[in-house]
C-alpha cells in the first residue's frame, strides 16, 4: 500500500496511580499506523486498553489517566505535545469521536440539525450556512429518511440506529482528517447494527476518511476493517491486514477470540439432554397471556406489551426467548416471576395455577420460580457481601443458619466456579464475570425448578460470556433446573436451548424446537434475523444486504398495531389487504414447530428457495466456510 | 507484522482459562483516614471531652463576674488568671466557652439526632409504601416547610415554654422536614434498584428491604448532610437564644456567647471571636470527617474498578 502515512501511534504507554501512589501501567507501548482512507479496528475486551488508545489520538485521556511516554504523530506533528490551544483544534476538527451511545451523546432539548454542525461552526471551518448544507449531504450518504427536513427534529423522534447514523454525521460534518468510532453498534439490535454498518461503510469510502474503529466483535471487524489490530492488557497481540487477521490468524489469543464467536446460528448445535432430570412434564407454562403496563381496560391493558402468548417450559428444557429490543421479551420474564401482574391469562407451575402478583404467591412457589437480572452491577446490592447475598435466599427459604448456612454457601460457590474464599468480599471487589456468577448463585441458592434468565450474557466480553453460557449448561445437567433464557443473540440462544420462542412486537411469530426453527421453513421475521447476525467473513455485509427479505426488513422499523400481522411491513411477502387487517393464523408443523404467518407451507417453502437461487454466490463461499460444519 | 506476538502467547491463554478477570490478591479493605481526617477527629474528640470534663476544669465559674472590667483582653487578677479576656459582664470567656460546650454541643447533638430518627423514619417509610402514605406524610411535611423556622420556633416556645427538652424538641422537628425530604429521594432511587427488586421478587417482607437493602446505601449521603444539618441546628438553636428563647441566661451557649458579645469587636475585645472559633473548629472538623470517610469507601474503590 503506497498510501500516505496519516497517522502514527508509537510506543504509546499511559499509566494510571493507585492508592499508594503506585504507577499501573494500562497501555504498555502500542504502535501502529493509520493512512488515508483506511479503516485502522482496535479489537480486544473490556479493559484491553482499546478505548484509553483511541482517545489517546484526540491527546485525551480519562481523568485519573496520564500519558507516560510515546508519540501520537497527525501529518508528523505529535498531537501530544501540542499546546492546549492547537489540542483545541484538533479536537473535533481534525479528529473526530464517535461515542458508543448516540442516546447519551445527544442533546435532548437542542434540535439535530444544530447539534449535527455545531462544532463544524465552532472551529470556524465552515458558516452555518455551509455546516447545515453540507450536513443535509451527509443525511443523503448516510440513507436517512426524510433527509431534507430530520435536522430540524429533536433526538428522541428519531429511533437509535437513526441516532446512531446521525452522530457519524457530527463527526463527518467537519470533514476530520481521522475519525474515531467506539464502539458504535455494540448497543444495537443485530436488524439495526446491519443498517449502521453499511451506512457507515457506504460513508466512509465516499468520504474518503480515515477511521479507528473499536470493538470486541470480530464479526463486525470484517466487515469494515482494512487493518486490524488485537489488543490484550494493553499490548497489542497482533497486527495484520483484515484478510490476514480473520482467515490467518497465527497468535494464540486471536485464535481464541475466533473461537469465541459464536457460529452462525443454525440447527443441531444445541446441548443433547442426557441427564435423568429431563422428563416431558410441564414446569412453568403461561396460557392465552396478555400483559402491559398502565391501567386494564375492558381485560385490555393501556399499554399493551405482550398478547396472546403461549409458551410451556418443559422439566429440565432451556426455552429460548428471542426478539428485538421492545419485543417485550423481558417483560414476559417479568410476568412469569410474577413482578407484572397479566391483564388477562394463567400461569401456570407444576399443573397448580399461580398468583398474577408475586404477594399471592406461597412462600414455596416464589422459591421454585427464580428471576436473573440482566445486569449483575445493579442486580447485586454493593453494601453487602457475597457470603450474605448468596446466603440470604438459604435462609429465607430453607431455614440455613449459621455453619450449615456458610457450608450451603461455599458449596454454591464452587458450583458457579469460584473460590469460597470469595464469600467475605464486596461485589465491587470482583471483575464483570464474576458478579454474573454471584447473580446466578443467588438464584441458585433457592434451589428452584425454573430460573429466568433476562439477558445474562449481554453486558459481558465474548469470551466471558461464553464461560457463562458453558457453567448454565454444566448446572442444567447437574440440577435438572429448567430455564427460560432471554437474549437478543440468536447465537447464543442456537447454542444453549432446546425450544425458542420468537418474538415480534409482542406476539410469538415462531416457536418449537431449536432445530426445527432454525431450519427452514421459516417465518419472515426469524429469517431476517438469522440473516442478520453477522458471520466472520469478509464481504458478508454485501452479500447479505442482496437478499429481499433485507431490503425490505432493515429499512423500517417496528410498528406496533392493535390488528393483522404485526410484521407486514417490514415482510418482504406481505398479502395486502390481508396481512395488516386479519390476524395470522397458526401454521402447525411437525414437533410441536408452529408459525403464525398467512401464507402456506409452500408459500413460506418457495420463497427460501428462491432467497437460496439470488443467493447462488453466498452459497457458494458459505460450502467453504469451515463454520457451517460445526456440529 | 506479528513478530512482536510471541512469547506472551502461553501466560496469556493461562490467564484467561483461570477466570482470573481480575487480580485475585485479598482486596484491601483497611480504613485509612487522610491526615485532615486525624485532625478533625481530634478536635471532636476534644470537644466531646469538653462536654464531660469542661465545667471541672474551668478555672472559674460560668456566672461569676470576677474580672476587672468588661471586654478587657487576657490579664490576672487577685481571682486568678483571664487567658482569654472577659466578656461584656466581665466573666471569664474561657470558663464560658468550656462551659457552654456541653449546652450547644450536647443540645444540638440531640437535636439533630432526633430529627434524623424522625426524618429517615419517615422518609423511607413514604418511599417504600408510596401511595397515600407517602401522599399524605409528604404534604404534612411541606407544610411545616412552609412555616418560617425561626417564627415556628418562636411560636412552640412562646406556648410551651423555654426548657431544654422543649429546644431540643422543636429544633428537632423543625430539622426533620429537610431530613425527610432527603430520605425520601434517596429511599425512591434505591428503590427502583435491581437488588430491590430482586429481595421483593424473592418475597422478602418490607422491613428486611428497608433495613437490609435500602439503609446500608442510603446512609452513606445521610452521614454527609449530618454534618451541615447539625451546623443548622447550632445557628437555629444560638439564633433563639439571642432572642432570649434559647438557652436561659446567666447559662452560656457558644451561640449566644458571639451575639452577647459582638459589641466587644468594637472595642477590640476577642471575646465574640472564642465562642465563634468553637463553633467553627467543631463543625468543620465534622464535615471533614464525613467527607474523608465518603471519599474514602465511594471514591478510590471505584477508581479501582476502572
Amino acid at each position: 500500500m503506497a498510501k500516505e502515512k496519516l497517522f502514527e501511534v508509537k510506543d504509546l504507554r499511559i499509566s494510571a496511580r493507585n492508592d499508594d501512589g503506585e504507577e499501573v501501567k494500562i497501555v504498555k507501548g502500542v504502535t501502529f499506523d493509520i493512512h488515508k482512507g483506511e479503516v485502522v479496528a482496535l479489537i480486544g475486551e473490556s479493559g484491553s486498553g482499546k478505548t484509553t488508545i483511541s482517545l489517546a489520538t484526540l491527546a485525551y485521556t480519562k481523568p485519573g489517566l496520564y500519558f507516560a511516554g510515546g508519540e501520537c504523530r497527525l501529518y508528523g506533528e505529535d498531537v501530544l505535545t501540542m499546546p492546549p490551544l492547537q489540542q483545541r483544534d484538533l479536537r473535533g476538527g481534525k479528529v473526530a469521536y464517535l461515542a458508543q451511545s448516540a442516546a447519551a451523546t445527544f442533546n435532548p432539548a437542542i434540535t439535530i440539525g444544530e447539534q449535527v454542525t455545531e462544532s463544524a461552526v465552532l472551529h470556524g471551518l465552515l458558516t452555518q450556512e455551509q455546516a447545515t448544507e453540507r450536513a443535509v449531504e451527509l443525511y443523503h450518504a448516510l440513507e436517512l429518511p426524510d433527509a431534507d427536513r430530520i435536522g430540524y427534529r429533536y433526538p428522541h423522534q428519531v429511533s437509535g440506529g437513526q441516532l446512531q447514523r446521525l452522530m457519524a454525521a457530527m463527526a463527518l460534518c467537519g470533514k476530520p482528517d481521522l475519525m474515531v468510532l467506539d464502539e458504535p453498534t455494540t448497543a444495537l439490535d443485530v436488524t439495526t447494527q446491519i443498517e449502521v454498518l453499511k451506512a457507515f461503510k457506504k460513508v466512509i469510502r465516499e468520504e474518503n476518511s480515515a477511521a479507528i474503529y473499536v470493538t470486541h466483535d470480530l464479526a463486525v471487524v470484517a466487515q469494515v476493517a482494512d487493518h486490524i489490530v488485537v489488543l490484550y492488557g494493553g499490548e497489542i497481540m497482533e497486527q495484520g491486514s483484515a484478510d490476514q487477521i480473520i482467515n490467518r490468524p497465527t497468535h494464540a489469543y486471536t485464535k481464541r477470540l475466533m473461537e469465541a464467536v459464536r457460529p452462525k446460528p443454525a440447527a443441531g448445535q444445541g446441548v443433547e439432554l442426557t441427564h435423568e432430570h429431563h422428563r416431558d412434564i410441564d414446569n412453568l407454562e403461561v396460557r392465552d397471556l396478555t400483559a402491559g403496563y398502565g391501567g386494564i381496560v375492558n381485560g385490555e391493558p393501556t399499554i399493551p406489551i405482550l398478547k396472546d402468548i403461549n409458551v410451556s417450559v418443559r422439566n429440565g428444557h432451556v426455552v429460548g426467548v428471542i426478539g428485538e429490543s421492545g419485543c417485550g421479551k423481558s417483560t414476559l420474564a417479568r410476568v412469569m416471576a410474577g413482578m407484572l401482574p397479566p391483564a388477562r391469562g394463567d400461569i401456570i407451575l407444576d399443573g397448580k395455577k399461580l398468583a398474577g402478583d408475586l404477594h399471592d404467591r406461597k412462600l414455596d412457589e416464589l422459591q421454585k420460580v427464580q428471576f436473573v437480572f440482566q445486569m449483575a452491577d445493579t442486580a447485586l446490592n454493593p453494601k453487602q457481601l457475597i457470603g450474605n447475598i448468596i446466603g440470604r435466599p438459604l435462609e429465607f427459604y430453607h431455614g440455613l443458619t449459621g455453619k450449615a448456612k456458610h457450608a450451603k454457601v461455599s458449596e454454591i460457590l464452587e458450583m458457579v466456579e469460584l473460590p469460597p474464599a470469595f464469600a467475605s468480599r464486596y461485589p465491587m471487589e470482583l471483575s464483570g464475570g464474576q458478579k454474573q456468577r454471584i447473580n446466578l448463585a443467588r438464584s441458585l441458592a433457592a434451589n428452584p425448578e425454573v430460573m429466568l434468565c433476562d439477558e445474562v450474557t449481554s453486558a459481558l466480553d465474548s469470551i466471558v460470556g461464553a464461560n457463562v453460557i458453558k457453567l448454565l449448561t454444566a448446572l442444567r445437567d447437574k440440577t435438572g433446573v429448567s430455564f427460560v433464557f432471554i437474549s437478543h443473540d440468536l447465537s447464543t440462544v442456537s447454542s444453549f436451548a432446546d425450544e425458542i420462542v420468537v418474538l415480534y412486537a409482542g406476539r410469538v411469530v415462531e416457536q418449537g424446537p431449536t432445530d426445527e426453527v432454525l431450519e427452514p421453513p421459516f417465518h419472515p421475521y426469524t429469517r431476517l434475523l438469522i440473516s442478520s447476525v453477522p458471520e466472520m467473513r469478509i464481504g458478508w455485509l454485501e452479500d447479505t444486504m442482496k437478499k429481499r427479505e433485507m431490503a425490505v426488513g432493515i429499512a423500517r422499523g417496528v410498528e406496533i398495531t392493535a390488528r393483522g400481522c404485526p410484521f407486514f411491513n417490514r415482510c418482504p411477502m406481505a398479502i395486502d389487504g390481508t396481512c395488516e387487517l386479519k390476524s395470522p393464523p397458526i401454521l402447525e408443523l411437525d414437533n410441536g414447530h408452529r408459525i403464525a404467518c398467512h401464507l402456506t407451507l409452500e408459500q413460506l417453502e418457495e420463497a427460501e428457495a428462491e432467497a437460496q437461487k439470488i443467493l447462488l454466490g453466498y452459497e457458494k463461499l458459505g460450502q467453504e466456510d469451515p463454520q457451517v460444519h460445526v456440529p | 507484522m506479528t513478530e512482536q506476538a510471541s512469547k506472551k502467547e502461553e501466560e496469556v491463554l493461562a490467564e484467561l482459562d483461570s477466570f482470573a478477570e481480575l487480580p485475585d490478591a485479598p482486596p484491601k479493605r483497611k480504613f485509612r483516614l487522610t491526615w485532615v481526617g486525624y485532625l478533625s477527629s481530634a478536635i471532636v474528640a476534644f470537644w466531646l471531652i469538653m462536654c464531660l470534663i469542661g465545667p471541672s476544669i474551668a478555672p472559674f465559674h460560668e456566672m461569676d463576674m470576677d474580672g476587672d472590667d468588661s471586654f478587657l483582653n487576657a490579664h490576672s487578677n487577685e481571682y486568678g488568671t483571664f487567658h482569654l479576656g472577659t466578656d461584656y459582664l466581665a466573666r471569664d470567656t474561657l470558663s464560658r466557652v468550656l462551659f457552654g460546650a456541653r449546652n450547644t454541643i450536647g443540645i444540638s447533638l440531640a437535636a439533630t439526632l432526633l430529627a434524623y430518627l424522625m426524618g429517615i423514619t419517615l422518609g423511607i417509610l413514604a418511599a417504600v409504601k408510596g401511595g397515600w402514605i407517602d401522599m399524605g406524610i409528604s404534604r404534612l411535611n411541606d407544610a411545616i416547610l412552609a412555616l418560617p423556622t425561626i417564627m415556628l420556633g418562636l411560636i412552640v416556645i412562646a406556648a410551651l415554654g423555654s426548657s431544654i427538652p422543649i429546644l431540643i424538641g422543636t429544633a428537632a422537628v423543625i430539622y426533620a422536614t429537610s431530613v425527610f425530604r432527603i430520605a425520601r429521594a434517596l429511599g425512591q432511587d434505591i428503590m427502583v434498584q435491581d437488588f430491590v427488586e430482586a429481595a421483593q421478587a424473592r418475597g422478602e417482607g418490607i422491613w428486611w428491604i428497608i433495613r437490609s437493602e435500602v439503609l446500608p446505601n442510603a446512609a452513606m449521603p445521610l452521614a454527609t448532610d449530618f454534618g451541615l444539618r447539625l451546623v443548622f441546628v447550632v445557628l437555629f438553636i444560638s439564633s433563639l437564644s439571642f432572642l432570649g428563647l434559647g438557652v436561659q441566661p446567666p447559662a452560656s451557649d457558644w451561640g449566644s456567647m458571639v451575639r452577647e458579645n459582638l459589641a466587644g469587636l468594637t472595642y477590640g475585645s476577642y471575646a465574640a471571636i472564642w465562642p465563634a472559633c468553637a463553633i467553627a473548629s467543631f463543625t468543620i472538623s465534622i464535615n471533614l470527617i464525613v467527607d474523608d470517610i465518603s471519599a474514602k469507601s465511594g471514591g478510590s474503590l471505584a477508581k479501582k474498578m476502572v
